[in-house]
């Protein structure tokens, strides 16, 4: 039996997927696992003579331990800085030759190496002995290690002037306690002081095996390039195992809030929590959620409230960032000091108002007809596909999560929202941090 | 190199790093009777499309005390129209599944929103209706200047870097209004009044003085019907006559010191170069983007490599040109020195690595290598429809005929070796030389306390 409520949310549906873009249903994603042991995911694209590639390892600073913080991050570093044949400065040159840009992403859950290189194959053969040579043969130089140590001290140090840096390490801290997302991705200044070559070595052998790795691939290349792009770039690593799961994160009572001094003139204001998780069955009500909250811009009621109403700051937004265990939810603002307290109640106002009574109508369908009709947007060029499968590889989201993206945002009701936000925005495990103070310093 | 202020932090920054050039191939062109220029240019690979409105009205066209009112104005265009309430711009624009934003930079405002190829038409309605239609309420401005005064706070108030940029560029030009911050002195910004903005507006917000650019999943016949049926009824309006602006001749050495809280010393240096005006013609432009990779290029080219990699005296440098603007091009460099060696050091080492290559000149392969480069991001940049448009936005803004840009490459693969070292040693010279310092000062100490807080050095502790 259909009953109205059922009925109504699935004319809406209807009506959404209606509004959909005509045969516009994304790029065709194939799939398959090299002979190596790596998952593949590869998206053919002719019309550039370009080829993007990525290649993430489940070796970001989760990965790490507290009395080696940084550890992660400095492997995938020094990675890049000599490697196989290639000294430091000829593997710079190797890919500039043939006009190859090598770039790097990391995060908690990844570290990722991603390759743009023209699709010729003379270029397209060059840039991609050396990925294969920085993912398999890095040479951890001691002299580099040493100069790249510094360097990332002396970044640690200048950070550390910086309300928004201070702000943002407190919470995470407060936010994970003992769980390995608490530590800072750049490490700490004495952790990293104390990394050896072997601490790189070490992590390398253990952490960028095949059986850990993700290939995505886009662009001008047939699909038996691809296999064998794939195969010649994860061949040389060890098998190894898939990486053993990360603990779960306990969600509990926050503490006082945090107030770090600073002299800058504007306050730095963050709220947070650990609140979703990849393949959360919240996923989707979360989403559609906060881009009423603090999401949506301009569509958001904390940028309409704390900006367009009161004038107390340019930027106010909240954020949520998925990862393997849940990932945090954060709300953040600058103001101007003497304005700390009124915009910190306006935000606690806000959020009461929000999981009492979840979005109203128009909101909900506002969020949903910009996540729907702006589908396309989010894969309309090589490197947003790219990162998209790369993304979705890593966490093995099943091959038709884009394609389903719309549908499953579409079927998102109040209530839905609402039971996501309560359970999972809880107000007594929200910790805050504020950077700078309240009154002049 | 553009400062732009944009209504979203993010979007700057991605702007600030997209470097490089767009095709030329493909472009359309045609004017509306009220002088109004269309520029469409085909990308098919995705049903979406970008609409950039460029009005050639940026902060080089404030005057003093009114630094900030581009900008502020910027601002003010999503507040409203006779017909659209505050706030309905962006919320239809969401609703069809768009995103929109904006940006002001010394040279140019523009206005942009990336949506469905097939909604295009709700972006032009919208964006003709606040050609002519702007509210520009007391109230609503009232409550947006302290929005844009948080906004500076933010960017540079707070930021060494920004507050060392904003000295570089008041320093380099004395003349020229390159000189005054896009966000505007904070002093002009307290000042300002609706009817300041409301005479920039009346001023500048002519389709005349206008280019409308549309990349994307678009027939260019259909935009051009688009466009007339939205803006064609606006009429051209006069514009105030545009003197020519130069700055005086540097006949020396500049240096200017910031000090603010931070940990590593800092500098920007810049040098006034010449910029692009002839596309055909011109070769110095060409042979300083050269040089601009010869130095900066790749992770091991000659700067980061002798400085960073080498010499361990910075732990970071780059060098940067853009040779597109309505005003002059200066060429900059920055370098952060390492801890435990003074700025002078670091400065001493780039300025040494300046005049190695202007003595010595550069290698044929170091010169392939940059145009290798060169090469490939003319093909990586068409990844992108946002950066397409933009390149035309800004030549034709420059006064540039967006066309001229297929000449580009071929111009910069007749650079020579000669040429890269002769623009070197006649360019980057002490007597052209403006340096902007910063000393950090220590968090505790800046500024002074005006009255003991007992909290204040105990790290946790309620607040209300």
């Amino acid at each position: 039996m259909l009953t109205y409520a059922m009925y109504a949310r699935r004319l809406v549906l209807l009506f959404l997927l209606a509004c959909l873009p005509t045969a516009w249903a994304g790029p065709v994603i194939q799939h398959w696992l090299s002979a190596s042991g790596a998952r593949v995911y590869f998206v053919q694209a002719r019309e550039l003579p370009m080829l993007d590639v990525s290649v993430t390892f489940a070796a970001g600073s989760a990965r790490d331990v507290a009395d080696k913080s940084g550890l992660a991050r400095m492997t995938q570093q020094l990675m890049s800085l000599g490697a196989g044949a290639w000294s430091e400065q000829a593997l710079a040159e190797a890919l500039a030759d043939v006009g190859a840009i090598l770039g790097k992403q990391f995060d908690a859950d990844r570290a990722v190496f991603t390759l743009r290189t023209l699709s010729e194959p003379r270029a397209r053969e060059q840039a991609l002995a050396v990925l294969q040579a920085v993912l398999a043969q890095p040479h951890f130089d001691p002299a580099i290690l040493q100069r790249e140590q510094a360097r990332a001290v002396a970044g640690l140090k200048e950070a550390a002037t910086r309300p928004s840096y201070l702000g943002e390490k407190a919470l995470q801290a407060a936010m994970y306690g003992d769980h390995p997302y608490a530590m800072d991705e750049a490490g700490e200044i004495e952790t990293i002081e104390r990394l050896t070559r072997d601490d790189l070595l070490d992590f390398h052998r253990r952490h960028y095996t095949a059986r850990n790795a993700v290939v995505a691939l886009v662009g001008d290349v047939e699909r038996t390039e691809a296999e064998r792009i794939a195969e010649a770039l994860t061949r040389a690593l060890p098998p190894g195992e898939a990486a053993p799961p990360l603990p779960p994160v306990r969600v509990g009572a926050a503490g006082p809030v945090r107030v770090i001094p600073h002299p800058a003139s504007q306050s730095h204001l963050f709220l947070g929590l650990p609140a979703i998780a990849r393949d959360d069955a919240e996923f989707f009500p979360l989403v559609v959620g906060n881009y009423v909250l603090g999401g949506g811009g301009f569509d958001a009621r904390i940028l309409k409230e704390v900006r367009v109403r009161r004038g107390l700051a340019y930027s106010a937004y909240s954020t949520l960032a998925p990862l393997t265990r849940p990932g945090p939810f954060v709300i953040g603002l600058q103001t101007r000091r003497e304005a700390t307290e009124e915009a910190l109640a306006a935000v606690h106002e806000l959020l009461a108002a929000y999981l009492r009574d979840g979005p109203t109508e128009d909101e909900l369908a506002q969020a949903k007809n910009y996540l729907v009709g702006s589908f396309p947007l989010r894969l309309d060029s090589n490197r947003k596909i790219l990162d998209h499968i790369g993304m979705m590889g890593f966490y093995a989201l099943p091959l038709d999560w884009l394609t389903r993206y719309p549908e499953r945002v579409a079927a998102v009701t109040q209530q839905d929202v609402v039971r996501a936000f309560r359970a999972r925005i809880r107000p007594e495990a929200l910790h805050t941090v504020i950077v700078g103070g309240a009154t002049a310093p | 190199m553009h400062v732009i202020l944009a209504r979203t932090w993010a979007l700057a920054c991605a702007c600030l790093l997209v470097l490089g050039w767009a095709h030329a191939a493909d472009t359309y062109e045609h004017t509306l009777a009220n002088g109004l220029k269309v520029i469409v240019k085909p990308d098919r690979r995705a049903p979406v499309v970008v609409s950039q409105l460029w009005y050639r009205a940026g902060s080089m066209d404030e005057s003093y005390g009114l630094t900030g009112v581009a900008h502020v104005l910027e601002h003010m265009m999503f507040k409203g129209t006779r017909s659209v309430p505050e706030g309905e711009f962006s919320r239809r624009i969401a609703a069809a599944g768009g995103r929109e934003n904006a940006f002001t930079s010394r040279d140019a405002t523009v206005y942009h929103q990336t949506l469905p190829a097939e909604r295009l038409a709700l972006a032009l309605e919208l964006e003709a209706d606040r050609m002519s239609n702007l509210t520009l309420a007391p109230e609503a401005f009232a409550r947006e200047l302290k929005v844009v005064m948080e906004e500076r706070r933010l960017r540079t108030e707070d930021n060494p870097q920004g507050l060392l940029y904003e000295a570089l560029m008041a320093t380099a030009f004395q003349s020229h209004p390159y000189r005054h911050p896009v966000i505007g002195w904070m002093e002009d910004l307290r000042q300002m009044r609706v009817e300041d903005a409301s005479a920039w507006y009346a001023r500048w917000y002519a389709p005349n003085n206008a280019v409308l650019v549309v990349v994307g999943d678009v027939e260019p016949a259909a935009v051009f019907a688009l466009a007339e049926r939205y803006f064609g009824a606006i009429p051209a309006r006069p514009l105030p006559a545009r003197r020519a602006l130069a700055e005086a001749p540097q006949r020396g050495p500049r240096t200017v010191t910031v000090r603010a809280p931070a940990r590593l010393p800092a500098a920007y240096l810049s040098w006034p170069v010449p910029k692009l005006e002839r596309p055909a013609e011109d070769w110095e432009p060409y042979a300083l983007e050269v040089l601009e990779g010869v130095l900066d290029g790749h992770a091991s080219a000659r700067l980061p490599r002798a400085l960073v990699q080498e010499g361990r005296v910075a732990v970071g440098v780059s060098a940067g040109y853009d040779p597109v603007g309505r005003g002059p091009a200066l060429f900059l460099a920055s370098v952060t020195a390492a801890e435990g060696r003074t700025l002078d050091e670091a400065v001493a080492a780039l300025k040494a690595e300046i005049a190695r290559l202007a003595r010595e000149g550069v290698g044929e392969a170091e010169l392939a290598r940059v145009k290798a480069q060169i090469l490939a991001a003319q093909v990586y940049e068409r990844d992108s429809l946002f950066f397409q448009a933009r390149e035309i936005g800004e030549w034709e803004t420059a006064g540039l005929d967006h066309r001229a840009r297929g000449l580009r490459i071929e111009r910069l693969r007749q650079v020579t070796p000669e040429q890269v070292q002769a623009v070197a040693a006649r360019y980057l010279v002490d007597d052209r030389l403006t340096l902007a310092q910063l000393v950090p000062l220590p968090l505790a100490a800046e500024p002074a306390r005006t009255a003991p807080d007992p909290a204040a050095d105990v790290d946790i502790r309620h607040v209300r």
